[in-house]
């Protein structure tokens, strides 16, 4: 239906684009009328997602004709970026944007640098971009899942934590089972992702893959390094997450400042 | 010892260096276990706790009165060091317990609260929690007379979600005591319990205060109950303290 647009690419596009977020309308619609309001949030969300991904086309296309050290650039700015989103789903967690951008700096940043020296992700700024902002962006969700929880976790238990600290116990050791359990929540998306790979999702890296003529196999062993690299960053960025977040939630004299209430 | 203890008082005001010499050469004699010295916290603004000042002796039980709100759970926590003073201190045996490690500190001044918050598993192993902070391990013979000792004999295989409410706060007891306290802060010990539970945790914490000898700061809004453990007491109003001396005397004040 949409094959007379096919002569021009931009046009196409937009149309595309409408008709995807007419149907999200439609969703939200739906919702509405089950007294579930989202219209102002998706709105919002669909219009930053627009404006944000075109700006960053826009960017690539200056980039991809400029020195290979801008990649490197871009991805740090999407590591500020990053922290400072997944910093907003720890409400009250002091120091949370310090801590997010360090965590996914040093967690996804070390994973993109160790794998690019090795040679398993390509320092063409096509490749190094696109991969690595796919790294950072599921190190930003697992550690905005890990923050989130651990505060939760904290508030709900500052009785527990406070009894450790009172026989005795050092504030790692207090909150130790707390930061645990969030740990292991904030890898299930990554676990499941590598776990259903294939047989419940096709990812887009291998799609794209594909569509841009390589082989199929080689393209689904890539898709697999692409989602262990995921889980280490991911993995790597939580840990850090937790340990540098550990200090921020307890004073020097191992009181804890995290507290319902206040 | 009283006049001693009056003079040395008064001579405090003399200088601030002096001062600290003589607070600690009054603090450091067998009578005061414990002193606050103008404790106080004022969080935004809001004062909770106030220029509080008073002495526990050792051995001795001094019950924290006052009505809902008055600050006496905050002032358990600034001598437990859970929340920071923002004024004053406290002396522990003489030495101000911001020279004291916090771990050590809450290890000497053993707290049982009003939830008896007890860690995932089984009796035996929360009373091995406190211990083994330090390194310790707690032989299963201690583990079974300080069970005997709250009433819980044979209890330290038994998974504490089968516990009752007033076994739990036993338990939580017994957590406190394996830590070898110096001194015992009692938090409403018994004011989640049901009227049974209630009187049975109570006649047990008499029982083993009196038999240890252990020098006890209990919070309590009941002041019958106050009447019935404490030697002395401590009223708080508004965070400040507007009556302290003989239990008699100030709850019939």
């Amino acid at each position: 239906m949409l094959n007379a647009f096919s002569g021009n690419q931009l046009i196409l596009g937009l149309v595309q684009a409408s008709v995807a977020a007419l149907l999200g309308m439609i969703v939200v619609a739906l919702a509405r009328k089950r007294g579930i309001h989202l219209e102002k949030e998706a709105l919002i969300a669909m219009a930053r997602g627009v404006v944000q991904i075109v700006a960053v086309g826009s960017i690539l296309l200056f980039l991809l004709r400029g020195p290979r050290w801008t990649g490197g650039l871009l991805l740090a700015a999407m590591i500020i970026a990053a922290g400072a989103t997944s910093a907003r789903r720890a409400k009250n967690m002091p120091g949370a944007f310090p801590v997010s951008t360090w965590a996914i700096a040093l967690g996804a940043g070390s994973v993109i640098a160790l794998m690019t020296w090795l040679g398993v992700i390509d320092t063409a700024i096509t490749a190094l971009v696109p991969v690595g902002s796919m790294l950072i962006a599921n190190a930003m969700n697992t550690n905005g899942l890990v923050l989130n929880r651990l505060r939760s976790e904290v508030l709900a238990h500052a009785g527990e934590i406070e009894t450790a600290l009172s026989l005795g116990a050092d504030s790692n050791a207090s909150v130790a089972p707390y930061v645990q359990a969030s740990f292991e929540a904030s890898l299930i998306p990554a676990i499941d992702s590598l776990r259903s790979l294939g047989i419940v999702w096709i990812p887009g890296l291998m799609a794209g893959m594909l569509l841009s003529g390589a082989r199929p196999v080689y393209a689904a062993i890539y898709q697999f390094v692409v989602l262990v690299m995921i889980l280490a960053a991911s993995g790597l960025t939580s840990l850090l997450s937790t340990v540098l977040i550990r200090s921020r939630i307890f004073t020097p004299a191992q009181q804890l400042i995290l507290q319902p209430g206040r | 010892m009283l006049v001693e203890h009056f003079e040395v008082s008064v001579s405090i005001q003399c200088s601030a260096n002096a001062s600290c010499n003589r607070m600690s050469d009054r603090l450091t004699s067998d009578s005061v276990k414990l002193h606050s010295e103008q404790l106080g916290r004022v969080v935004s603004g809001k004062v909770l706790v106030e220029d509080v000042t008073f002495d526990v002796r050792s051995g001795e039980v001094l019950a924290i009165v006052g009505p809902s709100g008055s600050g006496k759970t905050s002032l358990l926590r600034l001598i437990n060091r859970l929340d920071e003073p923002t004024s004053g201190t406290v002396f522990l045996n003489g030495t101000d317990y911001r020279h004291i490690t916090p771990r050590d500190l809450r290890r000497k001044l053993g707290m049982v609260t009003q939830r008896p918050f007890l860690f995932p598993g089984t009796v035996g192993q929360n009373l091995c929690f406190g211990p083994r902070q330090r390194g310790e391990h707690i032989a299963q013979e201690r583990i079974d007379a300080l069970l005997a000792n709250v009433g819980l004999a044979g209890y330290s295989h038994r998974d504490i979600a089968n516990l009752s409410g007033g076994e739990a706060q036993r338990v939580s007891l017994a957590r406190t005591l394996a830590n070898s306290p110096q001194v015992l802060l009692l938090d409403e010990p018994t004011s989640a319990l049901d009227d049974a539970s209630k009187s049975e945790v109570e006649t047990l914490i008499q029982q083993i205060v009196r038999q240890r000898g252990l020098t006890t700061i209990l919070v309590t809004h009941d002041r019958a109950q106050a009447a019935r453990m404490a030697g002395r007491a401590l009223v708080l109003e508004s965070g400040r303290v507007v009556r302290i001396g003989q239990i008699s005397e100030v709850l019939n004040a």
